[in-house]
């Protein structure tokens, strides 16, 4: 199946750039990760959720080094139960109060990231942190490519599924409680999808910088959107274009690719407010 | 009088508090709270801040745990399994920068399709269908961080009235309001009341409105002190006793 999508790229793309393998698949995995992120995005965004999900990202330290130190082979699967329980603790606490909520998931980000380090830097070496930290969507192969849009397929439905109750509730908890909505419980459902999706990324992206692919695209789109279809359609577009422009400046440049599209990313929200002060979109 | 009038036609559907208490941690918010509110009739409650109105909202609408009862009866005294309730918040706080439209929020309140994919035709018709029973149907475009108070209100109205409520609660729905704003209002949920039948509870502060258009009084400070009509509240020394600094509102106009 892989040879015959390989040949029809070769006919579509208009470029020699991606004629390697690798590049291919760094191409499909882009194509698949940034969709999902990005819709995911829109309602971080609206619901202020950037720092925690920044924090949930930090946590995948914290779980590769579980892993490690469980002896799990599946580094993946401890990645997602890890940072779905990370992130309902984290919401746990916010509830239940104590100091407000910046502060709480400060403490829960740079915790993730200190016993990460602990753990995987046993025996001396940050080799193993260091990947993390930065990620490689040059090294992913067909078999990550199919649990890649296995997991695009299966959160786009999730996410279809909890998007309404959710949408009410961003806009205020008690009118959503008052239309029988289980506020907690879709708040839950999405911070676990948002942990699922992070955690699927996090390999090819990096620590440092999944969290730009959550919140850059969906903050760009929001700054030209009216409406929340609008909302979630720009956001998708701007993921996508940053992951194409970016993996070809990538490769052009020589460098870092998960790098390129974030800056991509971060251009797009530079002509966003510009284009937004020029429009005076408002209203 | 009308109201009785509307008592007699509907019995669909009546909201009976029975003792109602509601504690918080070592504090009792309200005690033993008595009051019936009728389908086809607006119950105001009134009292002053603190005295536990919008805890005793909070309760009717589940949101608070309670000792006492909250019965919703039909005609024959038997509890309605489910009775829908439509709820109007005093001034609703949200993000206003929100890409979100009127239309956005009705669709994702009213049907299943999620609005991210789009709002199709028959969402749409939901959506305005909801509208035009507040007398909003102008505002289905608009982006709702951008309503005035008067606006915004209404479209919470057209959300509480979708689908048809047999018990709407209003909690302070026009206060900050502007003065046509609020007769608007008032005048769509009194029309309401008198179409559908529903029971409606409303918090108010404003006592030209509760003379206007309530058809019970119960003033809550604490519990239950008196319910009647207007009038009645008004004169009592329960109503000079919680409110020491208001001369004689019943007697003003």
């Amino acid at each position: 199946m892989m040879d015959g999508l390989y040949a029809l790229m070769d006919q579509l793309l208009p470029t020699s750039i991606f004629g390697m393998q690798f590049m291919k698949n760094a191409l499909l995995a882009l194509l698949l990760l940034t969709p999902l992120l990005a819709l995911l995005g829109t309602m971080a965004v609206n619901r202020r959720m950037a720092f925690f999900s920044d924090a949930l990202g930090h946590s995948a330290l914290a779980g590769a080094g579980a892993g490690l130190l469980l002896g799990i082979s599946n580094q993946t699967a401890v990645l997602i139960v890890f940072g779905v329980l990370w992130a309902l603790l984290i919401s746990r606490i916010n509830r239940t109060g104590g100091a407000s909520a910046d502060t709480n998931i400060s403490v829960f980000s740079s915790t993730g990231i200190a016993l990460g380090l602990v753990l995987l830097s046993q025996g001396g070496s940050f080799a193993r942190a260091s990947s993390l930290l930065v990620g490689d969507v040059l090294a992913i192969g067909p078999n990550d490519l199919l649990w890649l849009a296995i997991a695009l397929v299966g959160g786009v439905i999730a996410w279809a599924l909890m998007y309404n109750p959710l949408l009410l509730s961003a806009v205020n908890p008690h009118l959503a409680d008052s239309r029988g909505i289980k506020t907690r419980l879709v708040e839950d459902l999405f911070v676990c999808l948002v942990a699922v999706a992070v955690m699927l990324a996090i390999r090819w992206v990096g620590v440092l910088l999944i969290n730009a692919l959550l919140i850059l695209p969906a903050a760009a789109a929001r700054n030209l959107a009216r409406s929340a279809p609008q909302h979630a359609l720009f956001s998708v577009i701007i993921s996508l274009l940053s992951g194409v422009i970016g993996l070809i400046a990538a490769y052009t440049l020589g460098s870092s690719v998960g790098a390129a599209v974030v800056l991509c990313a971060a251009l797009f929200y530079a002509l966003s407010l510009l284009v937004r002060r020029m429009l005076r979109i408002v209203n | 009088m009308q109201a009785n009038e509307a008592i007699h036609r509907c019995g669909l559907c009546r909201i009976e508090m029975r003792g109602v208490s509601v504690r918080m941690e070592q504090d009792t918010l309200i005690q033993d709270v008595n009051l019936h509110a009728h389908c086809g009739q607006l119950t105001v409650l009134i009292g002053p801040n603190g005295g536990g109105k919008t805890t005793l909202l909070r309760a009717v609408l589940g949101q608070v745990p309670y000792e006492g009862k909250i019965l919703h009866l039909d005609e024959q005294d038997k509890p309605f399994a489910q009775v829908r309730v439509g709820y109007v918040p005093q001034q609703l706080p949200f993000d206003k920068q929100m890409p979100l439209t009127v239309r956005d929020l009705l669709a994702a309140a009213l049907t299943r399709r999620p609005v991210w994919t789009g709002v199709g035709r028959k969402a749409r018709q939901a959506a305005e269908n909801a509208l035009i029973l507040a007398q909003a149907q102008g505002l289905i475009n608009k982006r709702l961080g951008a309503l005035s108070g008067g606006e915004l209100q209404r479209v919470l109205l057209a959300l509480a009235l979708s689908p048809a409520p047999d018990l709407l609660i209003l909690d302070e729905p026009v206060s900050g309001v502007d003065h046509n704003g609020q007769a608007l209002f008032l005048d769509t949920v009194n029309a309401l009341r008198r179409q559908q039948h529903m029971a409606i509870l409303m918090v108010s502060h404003d006592w030209t409105l509760v003379r206007e258009y309530a058809d019970q009084v119960a003033l809550i400070d604490k519990t239950t002190r008196v319910v009647g009509t207007a009038e009645e509240v008004f004169d009592s020394p329960a109503f000079a006793a919680s409110f020491p600094h208001t001369h004689g509102p019943g007697r003003s106009a």
